[in-house]
């Protein structure tokens, strides 16, 4: 017998003596037929001023900048200001809507990861500018998978992440993203997707918390409101 | 008394007189504490998130071997290689024959309890194989030959001293004393690391069985890096971690976040469902997820404390826990410790080797309150208290027992018994913690509280 089917016969034979419920040692008052997670997760507001609201709250508590902007050209004037106040001299990036519109004006050497590439190049960066699938007001996160963000470390590996983002990518909650992703991508997800909650972290050492323990120290993320 | 339950007495009295360790597991949590008290209550309702959370972790532990099923069929059809293994020598097998067929020079490994569990790195270093840890606080562990202190903050009992000490003499890097400047050292090191290694390790926190998915949580991107670069990717995960839908995480993931560290949500969650897909740029062109049992069957098949394996290991029972904060996370001796791990380790280990740490508690039931999927912790030691002295009785609690009610049921024993006590007691205090003490193991460190003078049944016959 493979240890698949000896796993399966252990786990089959032990379920055949019936569990108590969940959750009933403790107070009866909590009793719930819960059934969404929506109602009981952090309370998020219907209307897009409020949920941009708590979207700029969190992410500055995170440690992110958050910009927004009303056109196109107010969002290329700020990356310039970007590449100007850093010192870029390269950037990492990938073909969308969005990057296409945005990356040229850099006019800085541009490396793209959504085809095959040398990682120790992308390593060389000080920036990647990626697009995303949604932000999160209500965690201030911003969603990437590897289909829409230029693989898997564009957003990860060179210590500054820019992200560009539109109007409509912004949702509510997490169950919001969920349902997103399945509308999205239904049977065809991504072979990565990832929640980034502000800038790469640790509190390793003495629980006191520093930027950039692996990923970048810097996320920056652009909202074109138009 | 086992080998193990002498050491834990030994170990737990030193690190309970080590002032100088509590002060720092008492500031480092007192931090915790006001960040997952503000985070509780961003949430709508805290209790009924909970009783969700612990419905849909009994719905998945319930029909294990259909999500199970589901999963796997679902994670093999996107091209990655499943293996099962039932117990961690099998692991550790597969792994290093995985290793061996790719000839690996270089493997980073992202944080995973279920490694420590089955002892992977000691393995693999036994192999000739170099394995480095790049997960901070375990990347400071390893280098100090340690295991991890606690289960999500590996290295919680250090200062930054003994950090920056560590660095100069294993990396020479130049003393400092500023936390940002030692985590740029270790990340200028593992930078490297990451660069050249070509086999990844990790492991992961939950399994979709909807879409096929492992999710990752972590803070600092080493996760997702080790799962970006290296060629081949390995991922070992308990049979236990699976999720019924992909939705589940929408709840899951704030609150592992929630209780683990505090915060809203940890800083990169991912959900892998394959290695690197026709059209996709980058990512493992191999990855081989290893399915663990390791004595999960035997703790599924125990149905009173099945809803053990719904743990989601964020360390919130530790945190709260008196005992874990007095003895510290070396003490217990096991790769899980706290209140989850004095539950889980006698179904991991063997009960009778392990039984003392059922008593390596005050009872409280701080554990069980926290819990985030409501395992029944506190109630589960004492079941484990009861089936350890079913299976192995020991003589002298059966005669105490016995002693007990035998006088207990005579009346005019009990009184005499009473009265007994309370001349016996002056006399007692007289040698008290002493050799010739017969309470000793209990008034070395306590006091035994007078016996009133007069009995209750006495004050109510005077009364009227």
């Amino acid at each position: 017998m493979s240890e698949r089917e000896n796993i399966f016969g252990r786990i089959r034979e032990a379920l055949k003596a019936q569990a108590p419920l969940p959750g009933l040692h403790a107070h009866a008052s909590t009793q719930t037929t819960a059934s969404a997670p929506r109602q009981w997760l952090p309370k998020v507001s219907g209307s897009f001023d409020e949920q941009l609201a708590l979207f700029t709250k969190n992410a500055a508590g995170l440690k992110a900048d958050f910009q927004l902007f009303n056109s196109a050209e107010e969002m290329r004037q700020a990356i310039i200001r970007l590449r100007d106040a850093a010192g870029w001299r390269r950037v990492a990036g990938h073909s969308g809507d969005l990057t296409n519109a945005i990356c040229p004006v850099l006019n800085l050497p541009l490396l793209r990861t959504d085809k095959a590439y040398d990682v120790h190049e992308l390593e060389a960066c000080d920036a990647g500018i990626s697009e995303c699938d949604a932000l999160i007001a209500q965690t201030g996160s911003v969603l990437v998978t590897n289909r829409s963000a230029g693989g898997r470390a564009l957003s990860v590996l060179p210590p500054h992440h820019v992200v560009l983002a539109r109007r409509e990518q912004l949702v509510a909650d997490l169950p919001a993203a969920f349902e997103l992703l399945q509308r999205k991508y239904a049977d065809n997800y991504p072979s990565m997707m990832s929640f980034i909650t502000g800038p790469s972290r640790t509190g390793d050492i003495e629980r006191i918390l520093v930027l950039g323990a692996h990923g970048p120290k810097r996320l920056t993320i652009f909202l074109l409101a138009e | 008394m086992s080998t193990f339950a002498t050491q834990f007495l030994k170990q737990a009295r030193v690190m309970a007189g080590d002032l100088r360790h509590r002060r720092t597991i008492r500031t480092a949590l007192g931090n915790y504490e006001i960040a997952r008290d503000k985070g509780q209550a961003s949430f709508q309702n805290w209790q009924s998130a909970r009783q969700l959370a612990s419905e849909t972790k009994w719905e998945a532990i319930n029909h294990l071997d259909k999500y199970l099923e589901q999963f796997v069929s679902k994670i093999e059809a996107r091209g990655t290689k499943v293996h099962w293994a039932s117990t961690g020598e099998q692991a550790r097998e597969i792994i290093l024959q995985i290793v061996r067929d790719k000839q690996s020079r270089s493997i980073i490994k992202s944080k995973a309890m279920t490694a420590e569990e089955i002892h992977l790195n000691a393995a693999l270093e036994q192999a000739g194989l170099n394995v480095v840890e790049n997960d901070l606080g375990e990347f400071i562990v390893q280098l100090r030959h340690e295991t991890p202190y606690h289960i999500v903050f590996p290295s919680m009992h250090l200062t930054r001293g003994e950090i920056s000490e560590l660095f100069q003499r294993e990396l020479g890097s130049a003393p400092t004393n500023d936390p940002e400047e030692l985590t740029m050292i270790a990340r200028r090191v593992l930078r490297k690391k990451f660069l050249t290694a070509d086999i990844g390790i990790t492991g992961a926190n939950f399994a979709i069985a909807e879409t096929g998915m492992v999710s990752i949580t972590e803070n600092e991107g080493n996760a997702r890096l080790t799962a970006a670069l290296p060629k081949t990717m390995i991922t070992l995960i308990g049979i236990e971690k699976v999720l019924p839908k992909l939705a589940d995480l929408a709840l899951f993931l704030p609150m592992l976040a929630t209780m683990g560290t505090g915060q809203a949500l940890t800083c990169y969650n991912t959900m892998y469902g394959g290695p690197r897909q026709p059209g996709e740029s980058d990512g493992p062109e191999e990855w081989h997820v290893v399915l663990l049992d390791n004595h999960r069957t035997e703790l599924l098949a125990d149905a009173e404390q099945r809803d053990a394996l719904h743990c989601i290991r964020c360390g919130a029972c530790l945190n709260v826990c008196p005992i874990f904060r007095n003895v510290g996370g070396h003490t217990y001796g096991t790769t899980y410790s706290g209140p989850i791990g004095s539950v889980v380790t006698p179904h991991l280990r063997g009960l009778q080797d392990w039984k003392h740490l059922s008593n390596a508690s005050t009872l409280c039931g701080a554990c069980t309150e926290t819990c985030p999927v409501k395992i029944d912790l506190h109630h589960h030691l004492l079941q484990n208290r009861r089936n350890a002295a079913k299976g192995k009785p020991v003589f002298f609690e059966r005669l105490a027992y016995k002693l007990f009610g035998f006088v207990a049921n005579r009346p005019a024993l009990w009184v005499l018994a009473k009265k007994l006590g309370r001349c016996g007691q002056p006399l007692q205090n007289l040698v008290k913690g002493t050799a010739l003490d017969p309470a000793r193991a209990w008034t070395q460190t306590r006091d035994l509280p007078p016996l009133a003078g007069e009995s209750f049944k006495d004050w109510w016959r005077k009364r009227k």
